[in-house]
């Protein structure tokens, strides 16, 4: 038999991705914690690429970590579902984009247990219309809103100002991937790649001339947990299986960590301030951390928006390593201001994780 | 009145997610909670498909069942198509349901889950909204939380939110009739019933434990379930 590079074992994955207009449905955590990052990514999609997608004033959470935490009962998730859908068919669209990897693994079971259980779209149905008065369609596309940029990562890419290599050297960066395990281990055949060889984002960067990173630990979880993380008495779950991850992936040297899912990312960020505040490992050179970004703000910055506009200044790890290796070109002093210069001050620096 | 296995077999989630386990164990090979904790999915879907109600009973009191961390890893491994992380979300339900969560010392603590992420759903239309998280419930936020917080609303506005405005953008203030449309269906769907349970057995639990427990999240109960 002959056997496939894993790099081309993807390609039994494909899935449709709608090529415009779009219903683009925010996540909670990303709006808190990255609340730049879903702009850059309408950014993306409208102005560099002349699609229309609709931001919708109305939209909700779809309460997926409340579930996913046990507080929730399922008929609930499923009608507030059922509302998005419904507000999405009133502002007359039918391709649904999601920004989180949890809402994305949300709306995924809520269709699926909609077709193999009828009963429970009757009864959503219903329950909807006597709670809201609202009915509503199910959409003809349901993507995350990486599938997109995956989707037109070249032409992303021939707009490019800068490519994901050493402005010095020239060679490929070392990019570790996170895809998150909602975006397609429950559903292997909704993510593009499926969940053994994901290629939503490995496929990023390749097109955009970086290095993968395969390290042992790729596929493992973040360690979020839902009610693992929300108690602080249980956080030692969360921390402990993102740092089996570093330590996995620090022999590889990666240059960049970029993420998926919007908790991912901030997990990723923040256990690593926190692993070296407790035990004083840091993984990136020379006491910083691995800059991790999300794949908005990856590529807004090969594109040349400035990092500050992102709000990559609200990263704990510090991003100045890796705008250094791209050559991108950025002005310290306005990392920490506010509208038309404003002093703000400066945030602490921690003891241990290098900060600038 | 129906008995906990006919219960837990009413729920559609047990039935998508418990085919016929056979014991291989790759469940909680790939299990994160395997990893860290002595929780192991294998033992819980067995126990679960022998549908023995004394079982079933102390399992729902356990605090195995809050063990899990709801990635779902084990869908995607599982030969027999089983679903560990769909058994414990019917399980949880059931739990809750019954009263017998409170009687973990896991299950209890559904109720800091209850104020924080199930309040904020009904309080800002976000599980999470950056007003009321601070580095003192989630330290790991680091000192850049503490100066985007302080500054929230000179930094959020420079980086182009929505913040407190009435208008599409990111962290927006959510509309009131979309603000009573997820209260309608809470009300209609059995979240807020689901609410007013945690709610009540907690009262119970506080006073059986002798903790003082208010309305606010600064009361020791909350403080117990949320630190201890």
């Amino acid at each position: 038999m002959k056997m496939l590079n894993k790099n081309q074992n993807w390609q039994a994955y494909q899935k449709e991705i709608a090529d415009d207009h779009y219903y683009f449905a925010r996540s909670c955590i990303r709006q808190n914690v990255f609340p730049a990052a879903e702009d850059v990514f309408l950014k993306i999609i409208g102005k560099e690429l002349g699609k229309d997608i609709f931001d919708d004033v109305r939209q909700t959470t779809c309460t997926g970590i409340a579930y996913h935490s046990g507080v929730l009962p399922f008929e609930t998730t499923m009608t507030v579902v059922a509302h998005q859908f419904a507000l999405m068919k009133e502002a007359g669209y039918e391709n649904f984009v999601c920004s989180c990897v949890t809402s994305f693994g949300i709306y995924s079971e809520v269709l699926e247990s909609w077709k193999f259980f009828p009963d429970t779209l009757k009864n959503t149905r219903e329950a909807l219309k006597r709670a809201t008065g609202k009915t509503f369609e199910i959409p003809s596309n349901l993507v995350h809103a990486s599938d997109i940029i995956f989707k037109f990562r070249k032409e992303i890419a021939s707009k490019a100002k800068y490519r994901l290599v050493n402005a010095l050297t020239g060679e490929p960066l070392n990019v570790v991937d996170h895809i998150g395990c909602h975006y397609a281990k429950i559903f292997p055949e909704k993510g593009i790649g499926g969940a053994e060889y994901p290629y939503v984002l490995a496929g990023l960067i390749d097109e955009w001339g970086g290095a993968q990173v395969d390290y042992p630990e790729r596929r493992h979880c973040c360690g979020f947990g839902f009610r693992q993380y929300l108690l602080k008495s249980n956080r030692g779950y969360s921390v402990a299986n993102s740092k089996k991850k570093f330590e996995s992936m620090q022999a590889y040297k990666p240059d960049l960590i970029i993420a998926n899912c919007p908790g991912c990312t901030f997990f990723l960020d923040r256990w690593q301030y926190t692993i070296a505040e407790m035990e004083g490992k840091t993984y990136g050179n020379n006491g910083f951390g691995i800059p991790v970004l999300t794949y908005e703000e990856l590529s807004g910055l090969l594109l040349g928006y400035d990092p500050w506009d992102m709000g990559l200044q609200v990263h704990q790890v510090t991003v100045e390593p890796i705008l250094d290796k791209l050559g991108i070109h950025y002005d310290p002093e306005a990392k920490y201001k506010g509208l038309k210069n404003a002093d703000l001050g400066k945030p602490i620096m921690p003891e241990n994780l290098r900060c600038i | 009145m129906a008995t906990l296995v006919e219960r837990l077999k009413a729920d559609f989630r047990l039935v998508e997610g418990l085919k016929a386990c056979i014991n291989c164990g790759t469940c909680t090979a790939i299990c994160p909670a395997a990893a860290v904790s002595d929780y192991d999915p294998r033992i819980v879907v067995d126990t679960v498909q022998q549908f023995n109600e004394g079982t079933l009973m102390e399992l729902l009191k356990s605090d195995t069942i809050w063990k899990c961390g709801e990635c779902l890893s084990c869908k995607t491994r599982c030969p027999r198509e089983n679903v560990p992380g769909y058994i414990i979300q019917a399980l949880r339900s059931l739990s809750i349901d019954t009263g017998l969560f409170i009687e973990s010392e896991q299950g209890q603590r559904q109720l800091a889950i209850k104020r924080t992420v199930g309040d904020h759903i009904l309080k800002y239309g976000y599980c999470v909204y950056v007003d009321e998280v601070n580095t003192d419930m989630y330290p790991e936020q680091g000192p850049i939380w503490d100066w985007m917080q302080k500054n929230r609303k000179e930094i959020l506005e420079r980086l182009g939110t929505s913040y407190g405005k009435e208008q599409s953008g990111s962290l927006r203030n959510i509309p009131e009739e979309s603000m009573q449309n997820l209260q309608k269906i809470f009300d209609e769907t059995g979240a807020t019933e689901r609410f007013e349970k945690i709610e009540h057995y907690s009262r119970v639990n506080a006073e059986k434990l002798g903790v003082d427990m208010d309305a606010t999240n600064d009361c020791d109960y909350f403080k117990k379930m949320y630190e201890e």
